[in-house]
């Protein structure tokens, strides 16, 4: 490598560099000033990581560096701002629950910034040595985010089930890449898909395919991969819940679609299958698994399996339609899954408890109008009711499978979504139609703020809906 | 003149609205007011039409254009007027008694606290009753009929609180659905034969409508029988009978009617005896040019209605409450109507309505007082000895029973209305001289006999003999207020005049002039003269049966009371048979209530719970709940059985790649 192309490949990784660099000094900033320092840090990580996104937005240019490991273009740019628009979201909600659980300590925004330079990483991946690279820095900072809540048992074991699950899928992730490795001789995505061009499809290559896919099904809790979830969801402190909501779930479809879309292009066939039953599986599974949930955590989790099923049928769809609309999908996703959170957040007692049941959420129209309101239409949202936003994610990624000929899974995708709206709908008659056993303390500010956004976004989508659309067309269009 | 018929029609329009929507505003005093005064001066200007129609020289039909209703292909129907003999006669009935009705409501109802709402269903009712007699084509008949079937529902139902009464309502709207389905498809099928459902048109192209000779083509396929012109008459005929049956009463469709007396007395007076009940009468009257051409269906109606006339009379004969006495006496006789019309005597059939709306109200306003005067008490079994205590009621009733059982003095002028319009039936069914006619002879001498025997029954059990009510009842016993005698004694004067004063003109002499062709008989039917010339022994039988009944009720009831106690036990089965009237509504209950409800239920129980529901909304709900606890119980909370659920899917995965894509 060249002085060169070292220099470009720098530059064209700066925002990584600033972000790594960023969070070595933030956390030295919390080792040498202790816990007291932990307000210092978590706003100057959110200030790193808006500077980060500018740095994404203004100085993006297109192109690979490192002999092709790291990647940038539209998609990435697109992937890399909502993952960061995601983590920034997860910090701020952490802020008032800091206030009342002093156990979150300093490490946790430096943790976040860390998993965060993980996915920023995994977005770039260009090749499955970086990618696997990648993801270990995102996962094990993740783990230990699970956990940080050490007094709690219930942290603890979602913290070590996510770590044991998650090695288990590293280990599938990894036997997988080695299989392709051995078939194709290559690892760089584009390198892999010239080589399946060569050759033609052996069984060794699909069993690696197979493999790399369940890995990040894991990641992005997929049916039959999705166990870690309700649990993980449960135990983990509502911050990081809401953190594993979005961004995560955002780079690790990144991949996914990057290894789909580029590596294993020529063996559609092979892996739109995988794709299509893991998504049957999973909007099934998500639908139903939810109706019997009292918690609404455990709740939300099954929400999000369900809407990476959803999400998956874009993918499965193969083609630009589908992956726009997965984009789009996950954006809208993102946002209703944070404000729901930041609802979710919202719900402590007058004495400080926090409270998790649906139950808990009786006559919150009387309590608290504004934030019933908002919580009703996120959940018409997420039920996928027009003209909320949720329709249009739905809309889009069922339409890109109709054009793919994929009727079966647009048919199954829709009445799962019938199924899914019982429970939304179950929230929002509690809160409106029964009568309030409790009510909440007043809502922190920033909490109004997010879910105050969170719905204006989901109800205004029709008006703010175009330019996204738009970006995320152009994002797709890198592909092809 | 337009304007006066345009009067007598929507004056009691105006009075329903009046008290039906401005009821709770202006009050029960003013409610009562204002309906029964526009119902005189309703009835008043019905008399005066009477006198210029039916019995002033008008040798045309007047038509009185009301509005353009509906034109649709060959379907053009208006809301206009016919006024003819029929309909005057019909105002005159109709309108009188409806009037005495609203005056007499003023006191019988005193207590009720719903007086407005009662006024305006009065008022309603005779609304639709007018517009009913005053039809110019089937539709607005229909539409009257219907109007009258309404008012006849919510009146019987009046206190609705009380579950016979609503029962009783039900009863008699369904009944009469029956009878409507058939006058419904009458309808269609007039419109088929003749292209119009306007009288003109038909009345017009009726007389022709049947070739002379030959088969005539086929114009009505039906269930495969290819019906030609003549049995197409008949069919249709059969089917606008079976409409009258229902609105009748007539055998097999009578149920109803009898029940219907849970509604107030003077609802029973009115639409129970003197007008809705003779629709069906008027009904085949009015269609006479269509009846005339089918033989084969007026002998069914000949039969119908002597049956009835009979088998009502044998039920009344052991009846113990006042009003259903009444009732089956009505029912008996509109079995005598029909039985007139079905030998072609449609003057005698009309003529018997006219008279009977005077007595049989008459009779229902008597006995409504002679409740009133016993606080409620209906059953004739703890009455008695009332004579003395209420005595302008019971020189009404007397009045009301002459007439109903026909006094009069045989071969001369001097009789009671029964004595004329009756004994012209009797006397026009023999002269028929028909299988049919003969038929219904001998039925209807037994029934006047059984006639005379339930009514003089009735005034010696309510008026003769020893109380029997309690001390405390005898005690109250007080004779009606004036507003309520003052109808009776109107009523009892029609009873005893109308017979005299009308015969020669409905059913007589005079028959040519007073009808002018509103009802038709073909040149064939000289039923007319044939009755003047039967056997005296037949003129004298409604008169000898009238006497023996008498004898008999007298011996009975007055001389040993102890004979219908022991007749009774000593026939059992025959007294519990005609005290159940036939075991018809046990029999109707097995055959059709309960196979009804049995669907119903079936189909709501089984097709609509079941498999509807079951396999639909609750179904599919009871499924995803199932598949929830299932795939709720997958997520144990063990390591391994996650980490177990992940290498299943992953084999799995494989081996569908291995094998699945081959396929």
């Amino acid at each position: 490598m060249t002085a060169e192309t070292l220099i470009a490949s720098l530059q064209l990784s700066l925002p990584e560099l600033v972000l790594a660099v960023g969070a070595l000094i933030l956390l030295m900033i919390g080792v040498f000033s202790g816990d007291k320092s932990v307000g210092t840090v978590t706003g100057l990580s959110v200030l790193l990581l808006i500077a980060v996104g500018a740095l994404v937005v203004f100085k993006g240019v297109d192109g690979t560096a490192y002999a092709g490991a790291y990647r940038s273009d539209a998609f990435v740019r697109f992937m890399k701002l909502l993952a960061l628009a995601g983590s920034i979201v997860a910090l701020v909600l952490a802020i008032g629950h800091r206030r009342s659980e002093p156990d979150m300590r300093f490490e946790y925004p430096v943790l976040m910034v860390l998993a965060t330079l993980g996915m920023m990483l995994m977005i770039s991946a260009n090749d499955i040595i970086s990618l696997y690279l990648s993801l270990e820095l995102q996962s094990l900072a993740l783990y230990v985010v699970a956990a940080i809540n050490r007094d709690s048992v219930k942290s603890t074991e979602a913290g070590l089930k996510y770590f044991v699950l998650g090695a288990l899928s590293s280990g599938m992730l990894l036997y997988g890449m080695s299989l392709v490795y051995g078939f194709t001789g290559q690892t760089g995505f584009s390198e892999i898909a010239a080589a399946l061009t060569a050759e033609h499809r052996s069984l060794g290559l699909v069993f690696g395919l197979v493999f790399v896919l369940a890995g990040i099904a894991f990641k992005i809790s997929a049916v039959p991969f999705h166990m870690w979830t309700p649990d993980v969801y449960e135990g983990a402190p509502t911050p990081v819940t809401a953190f594993f909501s979005a961004a995560p779930k955002v780079a690790a479809m990144a991949i996914l679609i990057h290894l789909v879309a580029v590596a294993f292009k020529p063996i559609v066939h092979d892996w739109q299958q995988i794709l299509v039953f893991i998504s049957i599986a999973s909007m099934a599974l998500g639908a139903f698994a939810a109706i019997g949930q009292t918690n609404i955590k455990r709740l939300m989790a099954y929400s999000s399996i369900g809407h990476m099923g959803y999400a998956l049928v874009g993918i499965a769809a193969g083609n630009q339609e589908g992956i726009s609309g997965v984009l789009l999908y996950l954006a809208i996703y993102s946002v209703m899954s944070l404000g729901a959170f930041a609802c979710i957040l919202a719900m402590r007692l007058k004495d400080g408890r926090a409270v998790e049941g649906t139950d808990d959420l009786a006559g919150l129209s009387k309590t608290n109008p504004v934030m019933a309101l908002v919580l009703t239409l996120l959940m018409f949202s997420l039920a996928g009711i027009p003209p909320l936003a949720g329709f249009f994610a739905k809309y889009f990624v069922f339409m890109a499978a109709i054009k793919a000929n994929l009727l079966t899974l647009a048919i199954l995708g829709v009445l799962s979504s019938v199924v899914g709206c019982y429970y939304y709908l179950r929230i929002v008659k509690v809160m409106w139609f029964d009568d309030a056993k409790q009510e909440f303390s007043r809502p922190a500010g920033e909490l109004k703020l997010i879910y105050g956004l969170s719905g204006l976004f989901v109800i205004g989508y029709l008006l703010i809906g175009g330019p996204l659309g738009a970006a995320a067309e152009a994002a797709a269009r890198s592909f092809y | 003149m337009d304007m006066l018929y345009k009067a007598i029609v929507f004056l009691p329009l105006i009075g329903f609205l009046i008290a039906g929507l401005g009821g709770s505003t202006i009050g029960a005093k003013a409610s009562e007011f204002v309906t029964t005064s526009l119902m005189v001066v309703v009835a008043v200007l019905s008399w005066v039409v009477f006198f210029n129609v039916a019995l002033g020289h008008h040798e045309e039909v007047i038509k009185v254009q009301v509005l353009h209703w509906i034109q649709s292909g060959g379907l053009d129907v208006s809301w206009a007027f016919r006024i003819d003999t029929l309909t005057s006669v019909m105002f005159v009935v109709v309108n009188t008694v409806s009037c005495l009705v609203h005056l007499y409501s003023i006191g019988y109802m005193h207590h009720d606290p719903h007086r407005p709402r009662f006024f305006a269903y009065l008022s309603l009712f005779t609304f639709a009753m007018l517009m009913l007699i005053t039809s110019d084509n089937l539709l607005q008949m229909f539409f009257g009929w219907e109007g009258v079937g309404l008012a006849s529902y919510l009146l019987i139902g009046f206190w609705f609180k009380k579950p016979s009464a609503s029962a009783a309502a039900m009863k008699a709207f369904i009944v009469n659905r029956v009878g409507d389905f058939g006058f419904v498809l009458g309808i269609f099928s007039v419109f088929v034969l003749f292209g119009s459902i306007n009288f003109d048109t038909i009345f017009a192209a009726a007389p022709t409508y049947i070739p002379a000779e030959g088969q005539g083509k086929v114009v009505i396929n039906l269930f495969g029988m290819q019906l030609d012109q003549a049995h197409a008459i008949t069919a249709t005929c059969l089917l606008l009978f079976l409409g009258a049956m229902g609105k009748s009463a007539q055998f097999l469709l009578h149920t109803w009617l009898p029940d219907a007396m849970e509604g107030p007395t003077p609802v029973s007076a009115l639409i129970h005896a003197a007008t809705m009940v003779t629709a069906g009468v008027f009904l085949v009257a009015r269609m006479s040019p269509l009846f005339e051409l089918s033989p084969d269906a007026l002998t069914v109606v000949t039969i119908i209605g002597a049956i009835t006339a009979f088998f009502a009379a044998t039920v009344g004969l052991v009846q113990n409450d006042i009003k259903r006495v009444i009732a089956y006496s009505t029912c008996s006789q509109l079995g005598y109507m029909f039985a007139a019309l079905g030998v072609g005597a449609y003057g005698a059939a009309v003529f018997h309505l006219f008279t009977h709306a005077f007595f049989k109200a008459l009779l229902f306003l008597g006995a409504g007082s002679v409740i009133h005067a016993v606080d409620g008490e209906q059953d004739m079994r703890y009455m008695g000895g009332l004579r003395k205590h209420i005595k302008m009621t019971y020189w009404a009733m007397m009045i009301g029973t002459l007439a109903l059982t026909g006094v009069g003095v045989p071969f001369t002028v001097i009789g009671t209305a029964g004595f004329f319009s009756k004994d012209a039936i009797i006397e026009a069914t023999y002269a028929a001289h028909s299988a049919s006619g003969h038929f219904a002879f001998w039925l209807l001498v037994i029934a006047a006999f059984f006639t005379s025997f339930y009514s003089w029954r009735l005034v010696h059990m309510t008026f003769h003999g020893k109380p029997r009510a309690s001390q405390e009842v005898m005690h109250h016993v007080h004779e009606s207020p004036m507003v309520m005698l003052l109808p009776l004694l109107i009523l009892s004067v029609g009873a005893l005049l109308a017979g005299v004063l009308f015969h020669e003109r409905f059913f007589g002499e005079e028959y040519a002039e007073f009808w002018k062709g509103a009802l038709f008989t073909l040149p064939t039917n000289e039923i007319l003269h044939h009755v003047h010339e039967v056997p005296a022994l037949v003129k004298l039988s409604p008169f000898i049966a009238m006497v023996l009944g008498f004898v008999l009720s007298w011996w009975m009831y007055i001389v040993s009371p102890n004979v219908p106690k022991v007749l009774a036990q000593q026939h059992r089965v025959l007294y519990q048979f005609l005290l159940n009237k036939w075991y018809f509504d046990e029999l109707y209950d097995f055959l059709f209530v309960r196979s009804a409800k049995w669907l119903g239920n079936f189909l709501w129980k089984e097709g609509d719970g079941r498999v509807i529901d079951g396999f639909g909304p609750n179904g599919v709900a009871a499924r995803v709940m199932d598949v929830t606890g299932r795939v709720v119980r997958l997520q144990s909370g063990y390591l391994y059985h996650y980490a177990f659920a992940m290498l299943i899917g992953i084999a799995a995965l494989v081996t569908w790649m291995m094998f699945g894509s081959a396929l």
